[in-house]
């Protein structure tokens, strides 16, 4: 299946060699890590295209992670919401209950073919530090997780679910003790450790090459939904939407379609308490571009290029970067991006567990309130397919503390 | 000849090597940093590296990176370092000042803008942690057209190919990083520095400066034996993490600069008898 990466792209083809998406992107990193991310780049482009490591990735997602996961007619929301058919691509239905899983098992299968014993990755609310844990206990490497101390505190279920996979979850005292900071000190860890370990980063920011890489592991979200569309509608959806935070669900579900230009794409970052109050995490709405963790794209930051703290209703969406392909997409508007506050998020969250008995994560929440937002606008005829990236158990505190009612 | 070359050269004439103290701009405090450069200058100090705070040091240890959030909790810009150095160019003409620190600063400043003010400053040299070779494209011309240095990083794990490609671009000296890891990290190996060393002479004649490692006089006299400067940075900037404010009892300033030159000094005498 990945060896179909590339097909539906054949005009747009980006990155170039040295990882840029047009200004965006490449390799801003230290001297100190530019050889350990040469021979990523290598190893990945070297396995990327060999059928034994292919075929291996192939039966894990199936027997492993339960792919393909199907597309649902959400009927009732749709009638609800009064336009567009809408669609969910269930990815809250894979193992671990989110897409995160697509990348680590890919990526740890690279590591074990490159010979790193020992695996580190950041997370912010724990579905990827989780998703790690678990393809590392599942091939016997040792696990490290770097995890912002406020995000350990607001987490504390994700933290046990990873102890118990056998992962150490290092909290992250440094800066606003949250993603962007353990992003930081898993950089760290990597650069003093580089010999044996192998740096699971789990969406497509990062040096060259994780956009790509990531982008192409998480590419089967949308391989499969053309695919599925076609058996279940006839043909290709008129609208994707997807929530963005680092944006590798979203990625997932674009790439595949950026040549069909019929078929267009709604990114949906979060706005928090408003984007007019700077509460929020939308750098590609609200933001401009500078350079952060190792690539060039938007971001949220003061006049003087420090980063500034982000918010969201969900730790997942709560960064104050995102992956450069998107920043590109933006810019040559091939993909649209637009902002959902916690409220609607929220609203929406409530919404689809009432009329659909799913139970969205808070991050596809928000691109479920904006695809209902944008189903509504359209004709009965018309159909928008929403990445549903994760469910919601894991959220189950967060709304309950949100709406004043104990748990 | 640059003011950087030139002071490596006249110390080369006089078989010395070069005393870098690394001190981020602003900490504790706004107004501790140009009376510091100051007075590490008359401490034995040849160059000093001046670091911009930023708010995600990807490539710092704990102990710069602690250094960065006391600057920036004073709100310390790029902007602000560049008037701390024109504040130091008003006595001292001479000693070359080389700013240090990431990309997203000058990003956010503008490239042009950052580069004409460093230039009307007198800023020396410039080391920017993420911007590799690679990626300095847009910036090196702008640099090298005002005649500032830029200054790269070498690692363990650079490649003979990548000495040479730092070579082609950089110039002033080249920052030998001597530890796999962050700043302030482990301890030295010096045969192993020795060895790198030689293997990087082969393709550039840069002077080679060493940081990461460098503790006390003991091992700063150590790394003369093989490099042509010495970089030190965390043991400087643990003085004032330990002697600042909130702890107890904090230092008066003075007292506080009397102590890092106190190291300084030491580092010199141990450098100056080898």
């Amino acid at each position: 299946m990945i060896a179909q990466v590339k097909q539906g792209s054949e005009s747009y083809d980006w990155p170039d060699a040295r990882g840029h998406f047009g200004p965006y992107g490449g390799v801003f990193v230290s001297e100190t890590l530019m050889h350990a991310i040469g021979e990523l780049r290598d190893a990945y482009q070297h396995y990327i295209k060999d059928p034994a490591f292919l075929s291996e990735l192939d039966l894990d997602l199936k027997h492993y992670v339960g792919r393909p996961s199907p597309i649902y007619h959400a009927a009732r929301l749709s009638r609800v919401v009064g336009g567009a058919q809408i669609y969910l691509k269930r990815e809250d239905l894979n193992h671990t209950g989110a897409h995160k899983v697509n990348n680590t098992v890919g990526q740890a299968l690279l590591a074990q073919r490159m010979g790193k014993t020992r695996i580190i990755a950041e997370t912010g609310a724990g579905q990827h530090g989780v998703a790690t844990a678990t393809v590392a206990a599942r091939l016997g490497l040792e696990c490290v997780v770097y995890m912002g101390s406020v995000d350990v505190a607001r987490q504390a279920q994700n933290v046990y679910r990873m102890n118990l996979l056998g992962a150490k979850v290092v909290p992250v005292e440094s800066g606003s003790k949250t993603l962007k900071d353990a992003l930081n000190e898993a950089m760290r860890d990597w650069v003093t450790n580089i010999d044996n370990t192998f740096y699971i980063i789990g969406t497509v920011a990062g040096p060259h090459p994780y956009p790509a890489m990531v982008r192409d592991f998480q590419a089967i979200i949308g391989r499969e939904s053309k695919q599925q569309m076609q058996e279940l509608t006839g043909r290709l959806p008129d609208h994707l939407v997807a929530c963005v935070g680092g944006g590798s669900n979203a990625i997932g579900l674009f790439y595949p379609f950026i040549k069909d230009a019929q078929v267009a794409m709604h990114g949906v970052e979060a706005a928090g308490d408003g984007i007019a109050t700077g509460r929020h995490s939308a750098p590609l709405t609200a933001g401009r571009p500078g350079v952060l963790h190792g690539n060039r794209t938007y971001l949220m930051e003061d006049d003087d290029g420090e980063i500034i703290e982000t918010h969201s209703i969900s730790a997942g969406l709560d960064y104050p970067g995102v992956g450069p392909e998107h920043a590109w997409l933006k810019d040559i508007g091939r993909a649209n991006y637009v902002s959902i506050t916690d409220q609607e998020a929220l609203h929406a969250f409530h919404t689809l567990t009432e009329k659909e008995g799913i139970i969205p994560a808070l991050e596809s929440s928000h691109a479920v309130a904006y695809g209902m937002k944008l189903a509504s606008t359209l004709s009965s005829e018309q159909t928008v397919l929403i990445n549903l990236s994760g469910r919601g158990d894991k959220d189950m505190k967060t709304v309950a503390d949100w709406e004043g009612k104990p748990l | 000849m640059s003011r950087l070359s030139a002071t490596f050269a006249s110390l080369k004439a006089n078989h010395r090597k070069a005393l870098i103290p690394f001190i981020t701009a602003g900490d504790p405090t706004p107004g501790f940093t140009v009376p510091l450069l100051h007075a590490m200058v008359a401490a034995g100090a040849d160059i000093i590296e001046l670091g911009v705070p930023f708010s995600d040091p990807m490539a710092d240890g704990p102990v710069i990176q602690k250094a960065s959030e006391r600057s920036l909790a004073h709100h310390t810009s790029l902007r602000k370092v560049l008037n701390m150095v024109a504040e130091f160019r008003q006595t001292d003409k001479a000693t070359p000042i080389v700013l240090m620190g990431y990309l997203n600063p000058i990003e956010a400043m503008g490239y042009a803008a950052f580069v004409e003010r460093a230039k009307a400053v007198d800023v020396d040299g410039v080391i920017t942690v993420d911007m590799p070779p690679e990626e300095a494209g847009d910036l090196l011309p702008l640099l090298q057209a005002a005649g500032i240095d830029p200054v790269f990083l070498l690692a363990p794990t650079s490649t003979p190919e990548r000495v040479r490609k730092v070579d082609a671009v950089g110039s002033g000296y080249v920052y030998y990083v001597s530890l796999k890891g962050v700043t302030g990290a482990g301890n030295l190996d010096l045969d192993d520095v020795e060895a790198r060393l030689a293997g990087i002479r082969l393709n550039t004649q840069l002077p080679l400066g060493v940081g990461f490692g460098i503790k006390n006089a003991e091992t700063a006299a150590q790394i003369a034996k093989l490099a042509d400067a010495v970089v030190v940075g965390s043991a400087l900037i643990e003085l004032i993490e330990q002697h600042c404010a909130p702890v107890e009892p904090a230092l008066e300033e003075q007292a506080l600069s009397d102590l890092i030159c106190r190291m300084l000094r030491d580092m010199r005498s141990a450098m100056d008898t080898i």
